[in-house]
Formats: C-alpha cells, sequence, structure tokens
C-alpha cells in the first residue's frame, strides 16, 4: 500500500520535473517577451551537447551542466541580437524564423558530429522501496525544480533585472522613458531562457541519447506546458506542469505512454478552449477580483 | 480583383506560364519524373489551402497535416472496405468531406469560443499531435476498421484511385491531379475576389470593425477553416493514393510546420506565389536530399530566415509585385501591415 503510494508519487514527481524543466525556458521567453522559440528544443540539444563533450573529458556533472547553461546563453544571446531583435511584433515570423533557426542548428549539429554521441551516464545510483527500484537521479531532478521555482522568484521580484525586466514587458515606452535599456533587457531575458533550456538539456542528458534530434524529444511537452500554463513563467508554469504531470503518470502508469501523451494533448485543448490566457488567465482574474469582495476576505 | 482592374499583372501572367509548363511537362518527359511531379501536385494543396487561411483570413494553421492525415486515412478505410467499380471515387468524396467535417467543427469549437491568432496556431498544433500519437500506437492486430489495418508506423496499405478495375498511372494520373490542383486554385481565385473574399480580408485586419459592418466573422472563419480543411484532405486523398500508402509522421511536428515554412517563404499573401514557390521548394529539396542530404536542410532553413528577416512578403510575392511596379507602370498595392501577428492591445505576457 505505502509503497504504491510512493510509487505514485515517484511518477508524479519525474513527470512534473521533466515538464516544468523543458517548459521554463520557453515560458520565460513566451512570458516576458511575447517570443515563441521553435528553437527550444535545439537550444536544450545544445546544453546536453555541451554537457556531453565536457563531461567525457572528465571533468564531473555539476560543473558540465552549468557550463551548458552558461555556452547556450551566450549563443541565445546571439540570435536575439542577430534574429529575434528584428521581429518584435511580428509574432508568426518570429515563430517561422526560430523554427529556421532551429532547423540549422540541428542540422549542423548532425553535420559536425554525426547521428549520434557516447553519451553519459546517469550519476547517484537508484534506491529500492519493496519490488520496485528508483533512480536518485530523477528525484534530485524535482529537488532542481523547486529550486528554480525558488530562484526564478527572487530573480524577478527582488533583484534590479527583475525590476527592469517586469517594467519592459508591462509597458516597454515608459520603462524606456524612465532610464531602462530595454533592448538590452530583451537581449538578457532571451540569455536567461536559453540558459534554462540549456540547463534542462544538459540536465536531462544523462537519461537519454544524445542524438542531434535529441530536442524533439521534449519539444511537445514543453510547449503544451506553456500553453496551460500562460504567459506568467513564475506562477502559471508550475502549476501547470503539476497539472500536466499529474494526468501523465495516472494515464501513463494505466494506459502507456502514448495515451498519457494523447491525454496531454487533449487536456491542452480543452484548456485552451476555457482558459485561452492558461493558468495565468485564471490568476490574472482573481487578482483582479472587485475590491469589495477583497475587503469583505 | 477589383472590377476593372487589369488582368495583366505578373501574378496573372506566371499563372498561365507555370499551367501551360504543366500542360505540356508530360510530353518531354519520362515516367518518373511525371509521377514525381503529380506527387508535388498533391501536396502543394496543403499550401495552397494555408495561403487561403493564413495569408486571407489571417488564421495560422498547424493543423492543415492532420487534415491531410485524416483524409488520407479515411480514403483508405473506406476503399479498402468497399470494393467495386467507382468505390475509389466515394472514397475521395469520403475523405474530403471527413477531413472538412472535422476541421469545420474544430473551428466553430475555436472561433465561436473566442480563439484567436496564435492560440490557433497552438490548438491546431496540439491536434496534429493528437493525431500523430494516436495513430502511431495503431501497430497492433486490434487496431482494423473493417479490412483496414491502420499498422501504425508500419503504414497502412490504400488502394490506388482506379477507373472500373484499372489503377490509374502515368499520363492519366498526371493529369487527374492536374485538374485537381489547378481546378482547386481557381476556385480559390474566384472566392478571394468574391465579396465573401473581401470580408475574409477585412476581418483579417480587424474583426470588431468587420463585425460592426455586419459580417458574421466567426461564421465566415468556421466557413473557410472548414473549406481548407477539404482540400488539405483532398491532398491527404491523393497523397495515400499515389504512393498506396499512408503513415502517421504525414501528421508530425514537421509535416505541420514545414508548409507553413513554403507558405511564408513564397508570400502567403497570395495564392500563384505560395502555389508556384512550393512546388520549386519541394523539387529543390529533393534534388538536394539527393545530392547533399546533411546540407539540404540547413540551406533550406537559412532561406527561411532570410525570408522572414528581409523579405516578409515572400520572395515570389515581392517579385511579383516589383514587375507590376516596374515593368507594367502600376503602383502595387502597398504592403498591408504584417496582419496575423500581433493584433492591436496587451501583448502576451503582459499584466494589466
Amino acid at each position: 500500500m505505502l509503497n504504491g503510494v510512493f510509487n505514485a508519487f515517484y511518477q508524479f514527481e519525474v513527470s512534473f520535473s521533466f515538464l516544468f524543466l523543458s517548459a521554463i525556458g520557453l515560458a520565460v521567453i513566451f512570458g516576458m517577451m511575447g517570443v515563441i522559440n521553435l528553437a527550444h528544443g535545439e537550444f536544450m540539444m545544445l546544453g546536453a551537447y555541451i554537457t556531453t563533450i565536457v563531461a567525457t573529458h572528465g571533468v564531473p556533472l555539476i560543473v558540465a551542466v552549468p557550463l551548458a547553461a552558461l555556452g547556450v546563453a551566450l549563443f541565445g544571446a546571439v540570435v536575439e541580437i542577430l534574429v529575434v531583435r528584428r521581429l518584435y511584433g511580428r509574432l508568426l515570423d518570429s515563430v517561422a524564423a526560430t523554427w529556421a533557426v532551429g532547423l540549422i542548428m540541428s542540422q549542423g549539429m548532425l553535420i559536425l558530429t554525426g547521428p549520434s554521441m557516447q553519451g553519459v551516464s546517469s550519476p547517484f545510483g537508484s534506491f529500492a522501496i519493496g519490488q520496485t527500484s528508483y533512480a536518485w537521479y530523477r528525484v534530485f531532478l524535482g529537488v532542481v525544480s523547486l529550486a528554480l521555482i525558488v530562484f526564478l522568484y527572487l530573480l524577478f521580484m527582488k533583484t534590479r533585472y527583475g525590476l527592469r525586466a517586469r517594467a519592459t514587458i508591462q509597458n516597454a515606452p515608459i520603462a524606456r522613458a524612465l532610464g531602462v535599456d530595454t533592448a538590452r533587457m530583451y537581449t538578457v531575458t532571451f540569455a536567461l531562457g536559453s540558459a534554462l533550456a540549456g540547463l534542462a538539456g544538459g540536465l536531462f542528458a544523462p537519461t537519454a541519447t544524445i542524438v542531434p534530434f535529441f530536442g524533439t524529444n521534449y519539444i511537445v511537452e514543453a510547449f503544451v506546458t506553456v500553453i496551460v500554463g500562460g504567459a506568467n513563467a513564475l506562477i502559471g508554469t508550475p502549476i501547470a506542469a503539476a497539472l500536466l504531470g499529474g494526468i501523465a503518470a495516472t494515464l501513463g502508469t494505466e494506459y502507456g505512454l502514448y495515451i498519457a501523451r494523447v491525454g496531454l494533448l487533449l487536456a491542452t485543448i480543452i484548456v485552451i478552449r476555457v482558459l485561452p490566457q492558461g493558468v495565468t488567465g485564471l490568476i490574472d482574474r482573481w487578482r483582479m477580483r472587485p475590491i469589495e469582495s477583497r475587503s469583505t476576505r | 480583383m477589383r472590377r476593372g482592374a487589369s488582368l495583366l499583372t505578373a501574378e496573372n501572367v506566371a499563372f498561365v506560364i507555370f499551367f501551360l509548363f504543366l500542360l505540356v511537362y508530360p510530353i518531354t518527359t519520362d515516367e518518373f519524373s511525371l509521377l514525381n511531379t503529380a506527387y508535388f501536385m498533391a501536396i502543394t494543396l496543403i499550401p495552397l489551402s494555408l495561403a487561403m487561411i493564413w495569408g486571407k483570413a489571417g488564421i495560422l494553421s498547424f493543423g492543415q497535416t492532420a487534415f491531410f492525415g485524416i483524409g488520407g486515412y479515411l480514403y483508405g478505410i473506406y476503399t479498402l472496405n468497399v470494393l467495386g467499380s467507382g468505390a475509389t471515387w466515394i472514397g475521395i468524396l469520403v475523405g474530403v468531406l471527413g477531413g472538412g467535417i472535422v476541421a469545420a467543427v474544430l473551428g466553430w469549437f475555436m472561433f465561436y469560443g473566442g480563439i484567436n491568432d496564435v492560440f490557433v496556431g497552438l490548438t491546431t498544433l496540439a491536434l496534429t499531435l493528437v493525431l500523430q500519437t494516436f495513430m502511431a500506437q495503431t501497430a497492433g492486430d486490434e487496431w482494423m476498421v473493417g479490412e483496414a489495418r491502420l499498422n501504425g508506423y508500419n503504414g497502412m496499405y490504400v488502394p490506388q484511385i482506379s477507373v472500373g478495375d484499372m489503377p490509374l498511372f502515368g499520363r492519366p494520373l498526371y493529369y487527374l491531379y492536374f485538374v485537381f490542383l489547378i481546378g482547386i486554385y481557381l476556385l480559390l481565385r474566384w472566392l478571394a475576389a468574391s465579396r465573401w473574399g473581401y470580408g475574409l480580408l477585412a476581418l483579417q485586419e480587424n474583426r470588431p470593425r468587420t463585425e460592426t459592418f455586419g459580417y458574421n466573422v466567426r461564421l465566415m472563419q468556421v466557413q473557410v477553416f472548414g473549406l481548407a480543411g477539404c482540400i488539405a484532405a483532398l491532398s491527404g486523398v491523393l497523397y495515400a493514393s499515389w504512393g498506396s500508402y499512408i503513415d502517421p509522421s504525414s501528421m508530425g511536428l514537421t509535416a505541420a510546420i514545414t508548409p507553413v515554412i513554403y507558405v511564408a517563404i513564397g508570400g502567403r499573401r497570395s495564392l500563384t506565389a505560395a502555389m508556384i514557390s512550393s512546388m520549386i521548394l519541394m523539387k529543390l529539396s529533393q534534388s538536394l536530399a539527393s545530392t547533399a542530404p546533411e546540407y539540404a536542410l540547413v540551406i533550406f532553413g537559412l532561406l527561411a530566415l532570410l525570408a522572414v528577416l528581409f523579405v516578409p512578403e515572400g520572395f515570389m510575392a515581392a517579385a511579383f509585385n516589383a514587375i507590376d511596379r516596374w515593368l507594367f507602370r502600376r503602383s502595387a498595392v502597398a504592403p498591408a501591415r504584417e496582419a496575423g501577428d500581433v493584433a492591436p492591445g496587451p501583448r502576451p505576457g503582459e499584466l494589466t
């Protein structure tokens, strides 16, 4: 009985962390800049490659993964300056352009490194409860997810950068008038989102095979989470990941992987219909409720 | 076309050249190229349907490949179960109507629910992926529809379109596909020039304003989305029949995005540009794939990137405009605001 409960919780925790980690970079860029980064999966792929290459040269994973995040952040900043910057206010064009960037990245990686690469094994080993064995590394991914939520909260709510970035999304002209370099804010935010993608790629690298199309394994789930979560990356994305993680874990243990995925996507279509702004819309509505109901609370 | 506007435009000249070229092409070429071109013509219906809904009505859909798949699978299921002469022709109708009905229902669900702009893109993408994921797991023996075995990623066998008991091949097949492509193109040109078509252009620019002029905006969106669904489904039927085969990869992420990129490169506001440039790009990507397979997609990506960054109206549409300006000394219609991109109002992510 207790084993069953733990197993269910473990499945949920794993689904949650994979959804959250793959979505958070996409969510930051979508929420803070209104840009849908279709190269997100390829950014994750780049993170996984950097991690793997560095780790096979004897550098411990704990250093290799942050290095990957840093590398992808720099790459993201370059992409922002060369491409994305020209496309603000042209949402559909930025979709096409970032798709093209992703295509060039995955094909370029195929040309550079060949169809696959020797991966690194997943650290920390495993533990057993009853008959079932569980991987510590997957538990660790959940811890990282929670730490990341706290980190992003502090970053956006307590630092100068966070204040300026939020001012920029709320009203760019006024933020500019008050002396915020909004162009730089966009570059830094895009780099941050890229770093989170690189981090996710690096963290997933030990759990997957390293191929140039690494990103396609996660991109659909990432999109679905961002759609359900809406534009608020701090609150919407974790809630969406928890919601969808619950659905995926339940359906996955009962009916297998494919049906879990179909369930995720159907849930998403329904959420878009009921809440076009995602969970964020629900929160905004709650925050914007009439004053009277607030005072009688 | 407004009444009185000249028919002599670069766009129309290009269409006539394209038409005549495809008409006489079979005389000059071998069986293989003939079938290959028939395949291109079948697939080109998708970019054509996209140019209609995206270019004219401002609806970006990643779901055309889903309707493509529905059309192909329904055609296969029908023709495998109902034998006899003429069954394949009813099968075409079944596939087309099936895709169209699913599109219309989805359109009703979205547009009457107030979903617009980028959320239409996301919903249609989700539908495409639902179908792909679902079809991918149908490899087992329990997935039989009557005589038709869905067969997951191994692909489903599909009978070819036949006259009497003879399957069509060679020139008759080529000309059948040719008639379908040109017929659909002319139908769309005619519709786009009608009152209804002008209503679509209006609602792309500003939905509330169009509504106050007495247009039923949501109904029109559902109508054009359903029509585009029919066309995409026809494309799926022709594709499945052409290769006697269909599998779920025809509904994957890449399949959903590729036609959007074709249309973006060629020019989404012109049906002619979308059609001709899609044929050219398919030919290009095929020849690149045989000579330098690794570099094909890199070149393709660069092309798309250049188009979006420097020629946002699309290479071929821009060429049409330029020729009109210089050759015919006619002031081309000023490129309208890139509609469908960002509606005025709060951006996503803006917290008020």
